[in-house]
Formats: C-alpha cells, structure tokens, sequence
C-alpha cells in the first residue's frame, strides 16, 4: 500500500467515512418515510444552530474528550483498554463519595477534591487489570470489558444499599450541597452570555482541553510519553532500551482509568448533580470510537468528541421534533461508528488505490 | 408603511397560528421504552384515545439518556406544549427542580408525588387491584400456593405484592404466597429470561397461579406460567390476550384513563395530588374473552363483592407504602 499523505490520513479518510455513514443513514430515514434533508437540518440546527445547541453538544462533547484520551493514550501503548465505561462510572462514585462527605462551601474548593476523587476511583479500576494484564498476561481487552460489569455491580450495590436516601425509590444519591454546584459556561464571565442558562455545559469543559493538551504533551514531548509510544510499536525493542514492561503498563492505565474518572466531574458533578445508576450512558464506549477517528491524536479526539456531540444533541433534537422512533437515532450514531472505526481500512484502501493511481498518472 | 402593516399583520398571524398549533399535549416515557406492552404502552394507549376522539394531535417523546429527561421538559414547556405528562416516579427530582420555572405550563407526572404548584400527581392504589387478584389467585390455585414476582424492588412494586399477600390470606387464610424479586435496577423492567426462570423457579416450588407485576420481564413470567401449564395474572395494561387461556385476568392500572384526562383538561389541568382509586376506576382486574372460562361464577360473586367492600370502605387494603411494613406475608 501507497502511503498517504498526512492530510488525507486525518481529514479526508474521517470526512469520507462520517459522509459516507450519513449516506447510509439517508437511505435508511427515506425508507421510512421521513425527509433526510429535513432530518439533516434539524439536527445541525438543534445541535449547532442556537446558544442552547451548543450547551448540549459541548456537554456531551466534554464526556467523549476523556473517555477518548483515556483510549487513545492506553492505544499508543498497544494497550486497548475498553473499560472507559466502568472506569467512568466508578469515577462517578468517587466524585459521590467526595461531593456529599463535606457540606463545600465553594465550588473552587470542592473542584479538586472531587477530581481526585474522579481519579483516584478511576484509575484504581483500571489498575487491577492493568496489574493482571502487566504481571499474568491476562489480556487487557477481556479484563477491562469484565471490569465494566463489575462496575456496574459495585456502583448498583453501592446506591441501592449505601447512598440511596431514606424513602426514595429511584436508585440515586442524594443531591449534592450547593456549594458543590459548578459555573455553567452561562454564569462564566465574557463568554456567560453566549450560552443559555439551562443547558449543562460547564467548566469541566476547560478541564478537558487543558487534558488535551496536557496528553499531547506527556505523548510528544516527554520522556514517558516516548516510552509509551516504543513500547507499544515494539515491546522487545523497548525492553531491549531498559523500558520496564510493567511500569508502562501500570502507568499508561492508570492514566487512562484516571482520565476515564474525570469525566464523572461533567456528568455526575456539572449536569446531574447528584450520581445515578446509568450516568455514564455508554460515553465509554463511544471513546473507543473518538480515538480510533482522532487518529489517537488529541487534537483529533478533540474534533471526534466535536462531532459526537452533536450527534448525540441532534439525535435528541431529531426525537423532539420527528416521528424518527428512538431506534433509529441509535442506528445513524452506531453507522458513524462502524464507518470511522471498524470499516476505517475500506477508506483507507480506497483512498491509497485513488493516491497510487494519481502518483502514477504524474509519474 | 403599507408593506409594514403587511408585515406586522402577517407576523401577528403567524404567531397566533404557532401559539395554537404549539399549545398540544405532549407525553414523555420513561427510559423502559414505549412498547412495553405494560405501563408506558398503557400511557401511549391513553393518549392514543384521546387523539382519536379529540382529532388533536400531541408530542411525544422516547428519550436516550439521563441528561435528556431536563431538556425534554423544558424544551418542550418553552414550545408551549400543555399540559406535558411523564410516567414514572423517575422524573419525580427532575420535575421538581424544573417545575417552578414554567409557571405557566401544567406538568402531570405518574406514579410520583412532586410537591409543585403546576404539577398534578397521579398516584394509584395498587395495593387495591392487586388485593382483587389475589382473591382470584387464591380461589384459583388448587395448590394453596400462589406465587408474586415484581420487577425493581423498590417500595412501589413491595406494595402490588402486599395488597396481593393480603387478597390471596382473605380468600384463602391457610395460602402461601412466595414473593420474588427480579432485581434492584431499572434494567429489572425488562428481562423477561430472569422474568421467566423466576416462574419456573417458583412453580417448582408449588405456586400454581403466578402475579407478575415487573413491566416488560412480566411477559417472559407468563410465558414461562403457560408453558408450565399454571395460571398467571398480568399487569398495568390487559395482558389476558398475551397466552390466551392461561392468564387468569390482569391487575388493571389505568394509566391510559391518567393521560387521557390530563390531556382532555388541557392548559386547565387541576393540579395537586390525584388519587386513581377503585372507586374512581384508577384499578380493576380484567375480563374478557380470553380469560373467560377461567373465572368461575362464584370466583367472580367473591371478587365482586370484595371490591364492593373496598370502594364501601368495609375492607381497607393496608398500603405497604403508609408504613413500609405488610401486615401480611
């Protein structure tokens, strides 16, 4: 195969497969009898078309920019931690556990202590298979995926026996104090009033692009992030340089789980409040898909979280205003997955036959 | 000027046009799904009669996720729909934070309590259906022993089962009543395998007439009920038609007649808490073709006559929820 040329690696394969995705997607809404274009319109105009549009698409957004730096970092050391889903949600349980021990007086206070707690729950999840896969072999994909439900036991068990409050049904805790509420992007300074006031944007937002650059750096420009990166395109060469195995591998997924848990600070700390039993809704999931279309660069997981945000705000604007059922939400989001994740080489095959043709007409 | 009247004229049309065409009811399930053939396709069906008999058309809403419970009410309060209705107790944190800051838009929410002044809450006396079914379980069962699975064990469902302990112990005071649980999470609503092997579990152990009040895993419990070849009683909507012949009748929930009269009464909905008893015709036990040559004629007088008793007052059905304790096992 021809190599690409880095631009049509990371915009033009991506933007064929997102273009080629909505395609299938426009078939599949005409057969049932509703506009595309239409289609298509409410959800660009939901999503990015009004303040309140992006409120929502940026919120979500800042969910899939963790889950995907956590998968991206764990890929470039070979490691393929799906277990974002699991990590984030006992991330949730720490911010919890942090926001109702003490009745915060102030946000900024309350901030960093349930970051740590975000990260210090998510990263201690993801140490154990980390541990297993580093010391046993046991192989991270089937340890991670098994930790998922785990997770989802513990966090269960945790909020129907422990946190649920006295007489309530729902299984949830209580709601946070006051002083644990953070800034919306609407009560920010400057910015403030180009947001609506009820959409669940918040702060975290920035926390997440300071965590895209922060993994840019560790990956390119620090010692270990160069260690990360020869570990996983040759673990015998990086052994043979005096790279220990088992430390990359315990770093690399702790900062993954860690990175998995700080997304709890957006949707248990920023949107919901208080922590209930789906909050982490599959956003670990989707993080798989986020990094593999970023390219497992940050700046591509930034664009990737970009364009899952909206379709995850479009899709709800499709349910409030079509009679496009629910399932066929779910249908347009997993199409953009299996054309930007598992069908990226049919792209990529195509795009590098089309390149190899064109070098050789010039030639 | 002219062109300028023409305008305003045209813009004021317009709104009163998007103000009539905008001031629909609108309804929003919970995450379990439309059709469950249980309690949020028994809303559908409420709403569904009223749009055939108003020819008014309403919003409704399936939603994804969590974060979309908040922007579903509001967006759909700022597009003035009116009244805007929910079922389950699910929404009850959400409407309440959302509830004052639309005070002019009616909110209806089942099976919860919201304590706001636009918000009408529309609770049922479970415990007085699932008491009448049990008076039918118990006369049923050849075994003495009846059997009850619920779906999420939270206080609501403990009451269906209570009520039912109670009616099962009036008509048959030597009864055994075993009682499941399918889980502790919503996804407890909708797993009829665990649903289904609940049911064989307690047949095994004697039940001959099983009551499945779990939404969506009740349909794997009477599934399992008529392959075992015992009688079951259905849920929330009829699901006598589900295996004809071998559920013995359904504890009837009338959520359908909930959102049928909150949209009948529009932007005028009376709010406060709304008490869907047996006498109001809130519960009831279902009969019809399909369950016909299962109910005996003095099954019937028997049932008939202890729902006489409730809505006279002379049986009062002890709500699990008043105390948290069941008088009865």
């Amino acid at each position: 195969m021809h190599k690409l040329p880095p631009w049509a690696d990371v915009v033009l394969i991506p933007l064929m497969s997102v273009i080629a995705a909505f395609a299938i997607s426009a078939l599949v809404i005409v057969y049932i009898g509703e506009n595309p274009w239409e289609a298509l319109k409410i959800m660009v105009d939901g999503a990015l078309g009004s303040a309140y549009g992006w409120g929502y698409t940026l919120y979500y957004a800042t969910n899939f920019m963790f889950t995907g730096l956590a998968v991206s970092i764990a890929f470039r050391a070979s490691l393929f931690n799906i277990g974002g889903e699991g990590q984030a949600m006992l991330g949730g349980l720490g911010v919890a556990v942090v926001a109702l021990a003490v009745p915060w007086p102030h946000w900024s206070l309350a901030l960093p202590a349930a970051m740590l707690g975000a990260v210090v729950f998510g990263a201690a999840w993801a140490a154990i298979p980390a541990w297993l896969q580093a010391r046993r072999g046991s192989h991270i994909v089937i340890t991670t995926m098994m930790f998922n439900f785990i997770g989802a036991a513990v966090l269960n068990y945790v909020l129907v026996n422990i946190l649920r409050p006295k007489g309530s049904m729902d299984p949830a805790t209580a709601r946070f104090p006051k002083g644990a509420h953070l800034p919306t992007l609407h009560d920010l300074p400057l910015i403030g009033s180009y947001f609506d006031k009820n959409t669940p944007a918040n702060i975290t937002l920035f926390i997440a692009l300071a965590a895209c650059v922060a993994v840019w750096y560790l990956m390119f420009r620090s010692r270990l992030g160069y260690a990360i990166r020869a570990f996983g395109k040759s673990e015998s060469a990086a052994v043979y340089a005096g790279i220990s195995p088992f430390r990359i591998t315990m770093y690399v997924m702790l900062i993954s789980g860690g990175l998995s848990g700080m997304m709890a600070i957006n949707n248990v700390m920023g949107e919901a409040e208080r922590l209930v039993l789906n909050a982490v809704e599959g956003a670990g999931f989707i993080g798989i898909a986020v990094a593999l279309m970023g390219r497992n660069h940050p700046f591509g997981v930034f664009l990737a979280a970009l364009l899952f945000g909206f379709l995850y705000q479009g899709g709800a604007e499709l349910g409030l205003w079509t009679s496009i059922p629910i399932e066929l939400r779910t249908v347009v989001q997993a199409l953009v997955i299996l054309f930007t994740g598992a069908l990226d080489n049919m792209m990529r095959m195509a795009v590098a036959w089309a390149f190899g043709l064109a070098r050789r007409r010039a030639a | 000027m002219t062109l300028m009247k023409q305008f305003l004229g045209a813009a004021a049309t317009l709104a009163l046009c998007a103000g009539a065409a905008t001031a629909e009811p609108a309804l929003i399930y919970d995450l379990g799904g439309k059709f469950d053939k249980s309690f949020n396709e028994a809303a559908f069906g409420g709403a569904e009669r009223w749009k055939a008999e108003t020819g008014g058309s309403y919003k409704e809403l399936e939603m994804q996720s969590e974060a979309q419970r908040e922007q579903a009410l509001r967006r759909l309060a700022e597009t003035g729909a009116n009244p805007v209705v929910m079922t389950g107790f699910a929404f009850g944190d959400v409407l309440n934070a959302v509830a004052p800051d639309y005070p002019n838009t009616k909110f209806a929410i089942i099976d919860m309590v919201v304590d706001q002044p636009n918000v009408r809450s529309v609770v049922f006396t479970e415990e007085q259906g699932s008491y009448l079914v049990g008076v039918m379980a118990a006369m049923a069962s050849k075994s003495g022993t009846v059997g009850f699975i619920g779906g999420m064990d939270i206080p609501l469902i403990r009451k269906f089962g209570c009520g039912y302990a109670q009616g099962v112990v009036a008509a048959n005071p030597a009864a055994k009543v075993i009682q499941n649980m399918t889980g502790t999470t919503p996804t407890a609503w909708n797993d009829p395998v665990k649903g289904a092997e609940l049911a064989n579990s307690q047949a095994s152990q004697g039940a001959d007439v099983i009551y499945a009040a779990a939404g969506g895993t009740g349909i794997g419990v009477l599934q399992a009920a008529a392959d075992a070849g015992i009688l079951s009683i259905g849920v929330d909507s009829n699901q006598n038609h589900l295996q004809p012949g071998k559920v013995l009748t359904s504890m009837l929930k009338r959520v359908d007649n909930a959102v049928y009269d909150a949209f009948m009464s529009g932007a005028d909905l009376e709010t406060g808490i709304n008490v869907m008893d047996l006498a109001a015709g809130g519960v009831g036990f279902a009969m019809d073709e399909n369950n016909a040559a299962l109910v005996s004629a003095d099954m019937l007088a028997a049932v008939e006559a202890a729902a006489a008793k409730i809505i006279s007052g002379e049986i009062v059905v002890h709500d699990y929820m008043s105390d948290n304790t069941c008088p009865v096992n």
